[in-house]
C-alpha cells in the first residue's frame, strides 16, 4: 500500500494561512491503514483546527484517488475557503483536478509504496519502476532494496548482512537477495551480467500513463 | 618497439603485460581549485609508480575532478589512471567524458559504483547510479573493442566519419571483504566477463581472509585473464588504525595489527613496516599482480614504501609501435 505520514503542524498552518472554513478530507484506504489520514486522524487534525479559532468540517471518502467517491462533498467544498486533504499526492492531486477554483493543500507527506511490518512500522518494497525484474532476484527487489539501486550484486559496503548507509537499521537488499536465491538452489542466477536498465518506462521517461482499449466504454 | 597487440598502450599496461609486479598508486585531488596541491603529491610519485590513480569525488566529497586532475599528470609527464564513478553521471555523461579523457591523453580508467552520497558533504543529493560498475565496464570495453556507443552507434561524427573510438585500459575495483563473502569472486567474475583488464581492490589488512578469497579467484582462473593489484593503505597511527577497524564499512583490520599499532612507539614507522610486509606477502600469493598503493595524504611516504618492499627501480617497457 502506499505509506504516508502527517507533515508538521507549522506546515500545514502556514498553507492554510488566513482560510477560515477548512474542509478536512480524508481518504479511507491505504492511508487511513497506516494511521495517517482516515477518519480518526481527520477528527484530530479538525480539533487542533478549531481550537485555532478556525472552522473545521469533517469528511472521510473511501478513495481520493477516484472522481467518483468525491460527489457526496461537492457542497462542502463549494462552502468552504480551503480544502486540507489527508489523502496521499495522488488524492490531493485528484482534490486539485476536481475543484479547480479551490485552494487544496496536502496534510500528509506521501512516503512509499510498502509492506506493514507490525504495529507502526512500514518499509518501503516497490518503486513502480514499470519494468519488474522480481522474477531475476528471488522475489527481493534490488532497486527498492538496495541502496544503490545495482543490478549486477552488492557494493562492497555490505556487511554481516547490513548496508553502509545505515549499519544499523538498513539490511542489505543483495545479502537478502542471496540468502533467497541460496534456499530456493537459484544462485545460477546470479552469475549473469544485467543489462543496462530501460529507465524509459519508469518516470525518466515520461509521466507515465496507462490505456486499456478492453476497458474503455 | 613492441609488436605486442595492447589494447590501448599504457604504461600500466605494458608493464602488467610483460609479467611485472605492477605498482599503482593513488592520488586525492583537492577540495579546491588549488592546482598546486596535484604538483606536489605527483612530485613524490614520479617515476615510482606505474600509473597514478586519480579519485573521482572521492567519499561523496566534491573535489577537483578525476579527469581534469588526470590532464595535469599527463602535462607533468606521470602516467594516469582516472577514476569513473555511477554515481554522479549517467551513460550520456559518461560516454562524453571517456571520449574527453582519451583526447587529453588519458590511457586508463578505473570503473566503480561510487560511494553512497550520504557519506560526504552533499548528503541531500539526487544520486544517479544510471549503470553500474559492471554496465559501466562493458561500455567502455564496447566503445573501444567495438567502436560502439552503448547505444550501438558507431563512434563516428558523421556516417562519412572515420571510427574514432577511445582506447582504454579498463579497471575495476573489488573488496574481498564484502559480504555476502561467498558471492565477492563471483562479483568478479562479472567484472572480468564485462571488459574487466585489471582489478584495484579496496585495501586489505586481513591477509587471511584476502588469501582465501584469492584462492576461490584462482579456482574459477579469473586471475589468468585478469590483472589483480592488492591495495594497500599503510596506517600512519593507532588512532588511524581503531578508525579503519570500526569506522570503516567493508574493511577488517586484525587484532594483530591493532595491537602492534597500538604498542608502536613510532607509529608510523610501525605502518610502514607492516605496510611493507604486507607487499612481501602478497607477492608470495598466486594471482597477485601488483599492488595498488593508497597512502591517504600520506604521498610522500609512497617511494619509501616501495624502496623498501624492493620494487624500485620501476621497470620500462617500451610502448607499441
Amino acid at each position: 500500500m502506499i505509506v504516508a505520514s502527517q507533515k508538521p503542524m507549522d506546515e500545514v498552518l502556514g498553507y492554510l494561512g488566513g482560510a477560515q472554513r477548512v474542509l478536512v478530507l480524508g481518504c479511507g484506504t491505504c492511508v487511513a491503514v497506516c494511521n495517517a489520514g482516515g477518519e480518526r486522524e481527520v477528527a484530530t487534525l479538525a480539533a487542533l483546527l478549531r481550537l485555532g479559532g478556525r472552522q473545521a468540517t469533517e469528511e472521510t471518502l473511501e478513495r481520493q484517488c477516484d472522481a467518483e467517491f468525491f460527489d457526496p462533498v461537492r457542497d462542502q467544498a463549494a462552502g468552504c475557503d480551503a480544502i486540507l486533504s489527508l489523502a496521499c499526492g495522488v488524492g490531493v492531486q485528484m482534490c486539485a483536478r476536481l475543484f479547480p477554483d479551490k485552494p487544496v493543500y496536502p496534510a500528509l507527506n506521501t512516503q512509499f509504496m510498502g509492506i506493514n511490518e507490525g504495529a507502526g512500522a512500514w518499509s518501503e518494497a516497490c518503486l513502480g519502476c514499470g519494468d519488474c525484474k522480481l522474477g531475476l532476484f528471488g522475489g527481493v527487489c534490488p532497486v527498492t532494496q538496495c541502496s544503490k539501486s545495482l543490478c549486477n550484486g552488492p557494493c562492497g559496503g555490505s556487511t554481516e548482512g547490513m548496508c553502509e548507509v545505515d549499519t544499523k537499521t538498513i539490511e542489505c537488499g543483495w545479502q537478502r537477495i542471496y540468502d533467497r536465491l541460496q534456499r530456493i538452489g537459484r544462485l545460477d542466477l546470479l552469475e549473469t551480467n544485467v543489462a543496462p536498465r530501460d529507465w524509459s518506462k519508469t518516470h525518466d521517461g515520461r509521466p507515465r500513463k496507462i490505456t486499456r482499449p478492453d476497458l474503455a466504454g | 618497439m613492441s609488436d605486442i597487440p595492447y589494447r590501448a598502450n599504457s604504461n600500466l599496461e605494458r608493464v602488467l603485460v610483460a609479467g611485472h609486479f605492477g605498482v599503482t598508486a593513488e592520488l586525492g585531488p583537492p577540495k579546491s581549485a588549488e592546482v598546486e596541491v596535484i604538483h606536489k603529491k605527483a612530485e613524490h610519485l614520479r617515476g615510482k609508480v606505474d600509473a597514478v590513480n586519480l579519485t573521482d569525488n572521492q567519499t561523496a566529497i566534491v573535489r577537483i575532478s578525476s579527469i581534469a586532475a588526470g590532464k595535469v599528470l599527463v602535462d607533468l609527464g606521470l602516467e594516469p589512471v582516472i577514476q569513473m564513478t555511477c554515481r554522479d553521471r549517467n551513460r550520456l555523461a559518461q560516454q562524453a567524458d571517456l571520449l574527453g579523457a582519451y583526447v587529453l591523453g588519458i590511457r586508463n580508467v578505473t570503473c566503480l559504483t561510487g560511494d553512497h552520497q550520504v557519506f560526504g558533504n552533499h548528503p541531500t543529493a539526487r544520486h544517479v547510479f544510471d549503470l553500474d560498475s559492471i554496465q559501466l565496464i562493458e561500455c567502455v570495453r564496447r566503445m573501444r573493442d567495438d567502436g560502439v556507443f552503448l547505444c550501438g552507434d558507431p563512434i563516428q561524427n558523421s556516417k562519412k566519419s572515420p571510427v574514432v573510438a577511445p582506447k582504454l585500459y579498463i579497471g575495476a575495483a573489488e573488496n574481498p571483504f564484502g559480504d555476502p563473502f561467498e558471492f565477492r569472486a563471483i562479483r568478479l567474475a562479472k567484472k572480468v566477463n564485462a571488459g574487466a583488464d585489471y582489478i584495484q581492490t579496496q585495501c586489505i589488512y586481513d591477509l587471511e581472509r584476502f588469501e582465501r578469497w584469492m584462492s576461490q579467484v584462482c579456482a574459477r582462473g579469473l586471475h589468468k585473464r585478469v590483472k589483480i593489484l592488492a591495495g594497500l593503505t599503510p596506517l600512519r597511527s593507532f588512532k588511524m588504525a581503531s578508525y579503519m577497524a570500526t569506522g570503516v564499512a567493508g574493511i577488517q583490520v586484525p587484532r594483530e595489527l591493532l595491537g602492534r599499532m597500538e604498542a608502536a612507539k613510532d607509529g608510523a614507522e610501525e605502518g610502514i613496516r607492516i605496510c611493507v610486509e604486507q607487499i612481501q606477502r602478497l607477492r608470495q600469493i598466486e594471482g597477485v599482480a601488483g599492488i595498488h598503493l593508497m597512502a591517504i595524504e600520506w604521498e610522500q611516504k609512497v617511494p619509501e614504501i616501495l624502496e623498501r618492499a624492493g620494487l624500485l627501480p620501476r621497470p620500462v617497457v617500451p610502448p607499441a609501435a
